[in-house]
């Protein structure tokens, strides 16, 4: 308790910068990841998936962000026990911050693909298991996550293909693609948005001080994603069928009605994003900011604050806009094999998962995700060339990357006991 | 900075490349009918430089092929087997290695062409090359057939352009058994050596059509999936 008194304002600075560091640190790769695909297929430019990127992030984050922040405070650590020695928790999320964030600089430098997420969660339970005692572990929890992790990318996998498969059946083997593709596309823009704005009326808006019925909220979206639609189908009505470059590549008009389709899909990606993978940052940082404020007392059921998700929200747009951008250019210079009607699927399958895990609070990995997505894709036919040892360098990026969040944790985490007592 | 899992996961498409290779080897054969005129009328120094041409063309193609190869990993997942794209690959390449070696030949013994089968033979060399144009014109749907995911509209027009294929090769199939019996006729006034390697050029000339052909089949057992 004096701990915590004596200290409280130093930890609250602490956990901020850490927690905007890790936000930083998100935004300024894991982002890149997650808009890639819509600059590779040329439906974006790198300066409107930025623009796209910062708005979409951030909604996502202070919308539908909640749940997932929810888990990483205290759906791994068992807090109530740790009632007679709250510092211990303080000590705990700050070291997992800095042990995440490090690891994950490490891991960039080595041109390792690590998730942000797979890092903090092997942060928390490393710091808990070993610096606390294993028994103040989750362990039924731990285990739904990383169940997840391997779950999220077959069933992102598993839609793209379907959605991909209808693509195929409404439009690509058609006598008239074009305008097939523009009669079909409005629909799977209602989808994405329906999706979208579901998931976030059901799940994320209690904390903004909504709370609305199942029913409220189905008709509210469908609402939403008929304008949407409506949205779209203006965008629509300004392609035509561009004889010359048809004449070199009979579809190139069709790609050009399923980039507009992209602009959505990526919209809805960023949400995604943002809903899932702000957690990994402000997750701890609300731990400790709840036990500093309430002096102590660790509440498991208080809400996060809403300021904490905005700060949050902020760091992934800084790391955008100082050095996400880069990245996003490198990535979209090297995907140019994903054509918009590919990769609208792959993100809308993806957005759709990750949207889903971001309801239910568990954190899982979006590039992952992501990847899953595309492979559903080239299951159906869709893509020239997948690289599928990538799918080996991911199994083996989560083997090292939970150990060494967790070592890294563990030593930050007896340093701080150490510096504060 | 560091590779995305995103980047590592997307292979080369060997879609693009594989048209260029098509479009190359074709350029080959195109080049042979200047290489004939030239021959036609005894000016072997024009027909040698058109034959270098021809076997830069070549030297192109092969180098082209190389890169396909090996931007093909075991690993590289697509929508079409890989022996079969790499097979394809090496018909599609036969088609030049066709084109230098009938130039060569006829370069090399300096060939003079019997008047009288003169215009028969180049008739018969052009039927040839129209079967190589064919090919490349089913090639040239190659990437409208991985646009849309092999569909069965896509596969049916490629499989018309297939038996146009057939038919050409089979109309300079009976062309060339026109130039043999065509020459037969008129053997005996000359040089037999000569007469030999003119049998021989007639049979590579053939050959370049069989070739073009057995690109076509390969891109045939491709759709077949």
């Amino acid at each position: 308790m004096t701990i915590i008194a004596e200290y409280g304002q130093w930890f609250v600075v602490l956990a901020c910068l850490f927690g905007f560091f890790m936000a930083w640190g998100v935004g300024a790769n894991d982002v890149a990841n997650a808009m890639g695909t819509s600059v590779g297929s040329r439906a974006l430019t790198v300066k409107q998936a930025i623009l796209i990127a910062m708005v979409f992030e951030f909604a996502g984050a202070y919308l539908a962000g909640g749940e997932v922040t929810g888990t990483i405070r205290n759906g791994i650590v068992d807090a109530d026990i740790l009632a007679g020695s709250p510092e211990l928790l303080v000590y705990g999320m700050l070291s997992a911050l800095l042990a995440a964030g490090i690891w994950l600089v490490i891991a960039s430098m080595m041109g390792w693909p690590v998730s942000t997420t797979h890092s903090i969660v092997g942060a928390i339970i490393g710091f808990a298991a070993v610096g606390i005692g294993a028994e103040y572990v989750y362990w039924g929890k731990v285990t739904t996550i990383v169940m997840s992790w391997v779950v999220s990318p077959v069933l992102a996998g598993t839609i793209s293909f379907i959605i991909f498969r209808s693509v195929y059946k409404l439009i690509l083997n058609t006598d008239n693609p074009f305008q097939n593709a523009k009669r079909y596309v409005p629909m799977y823009m209602f989808v994405t948005a329906f999706m979208i704005t579901m998931v976030t009326f059901t799940k994320g808006l209690k904390h903004v001080g909504l709370d609305l019925s199942g029913l409220e909220s189905t008709l509210i979206a469908i609402g939403v994603s008929i304008v949407v639609m409506l949205l779209g189908m203006l965008l629509l009505k300004r392609i035509k069928v561009d004889e010359v470059a048809d004449q070199q590549f009979r579809f190139a008009s069709v790609e050009r009605v399923f980039a507009v389709l992209m602009i959505f899909t990526a919209c809805a990606m960023a949400f995604a994003h943002g809903s899932n993978d702000v957690a990994n940052a402000v997750g701890p940082l609300a731990a400790v900011i709840n036990v500093v404020a309430n002096n102590g007392e660790i509440l498991a059921e208080s809400k996060v604050p809403g300021w904490i998700l905005l700060l949050g929200g902020g760091g992934i747009v800084v790391g955008l806009a100082t050095y996400g951008y880069k990245v996003m250019g490198t990535i979209g210079r090297k995907i140019t094999e994903l054509t918009p009607s590919r990769g609208f699927a792959a993100e809308l399958g993806a957005a759709t998962t990750v949207v889903l895990a971001s309801g239910t609070g568990l954190p899982i990995s979006t590039t992952h995700t992501l990847v899953g997505a595309v492979l559903g894709v080239g299951m159906a036919r869709g893509i020239s060339a997948l690289n599928l040892r990538m799918v080996g360098t991911i199994f083996a990026s989560w083997i090292v990357t939970l150990p060494a969040g967790a070592f890294l944790a563990i030593v930050f985490f007896f340093m701080f006991k150490g510096i504060f007592g | 900075m560091a590779e995305s899992p995103l980047m590592a996961l997307f292979g080369r498409s060997p879609v693009k490349p594989m048209q260029e290779h098509m479009q190359k080897a074709h350029a080959c054969a195109v080049r042979l009918i200047d290489f004939y005129d030239m021959a036609a009328t005894g000016d072997y120094t024009a027909a040698e430089a058109i034959r270098q041409d021809i076997a830069v063309l070549e030297g192109e193609a092969d180098r082209m092929k190389k890169d396909i190869r090996m931007h093909l990993p075991n690993s590289l997942f697509m929508p079409v087997s890989r022996s079969d794209l790499l097979e394809l690959l090496t018909n599609q390449d036969n088609l030049a290695n066709r084109a230098k070696d009938i130039a060569g030949v006829m370069l090399g013994r300096e060939m003079a062409i019997p008047a009288p089968i003169q215009p028969l033979m180049r008739e018969y060399l052009e039927s040839s090359i129209t079967a190589s144009q064919k090919a490349a014109d089913a090639l040239a749907e190659l990437d409208e057939l991985f646009e849309t995911g092999f569909s069965s509209k896509e596969i049916k027009l490629v499989s018309g352009l297939l038996s146009d294929l057939d038919d050409q090769e089979h109309r300079a199939d009976e062309l060339e058994i026109r130039v043999r019996r065509a020459l037969r006729a008129i053997e005996k006034d000359y040089p037999p050596i000569d007469v030999m390697f003119l049998y021989r050029v007639i049979e590579l000339i053939g050959d370049l059509a069989n070739v073009a052909q057995r690109v076509g089949s390969r891109l045939q057992i491709l759709l077949a999936r």
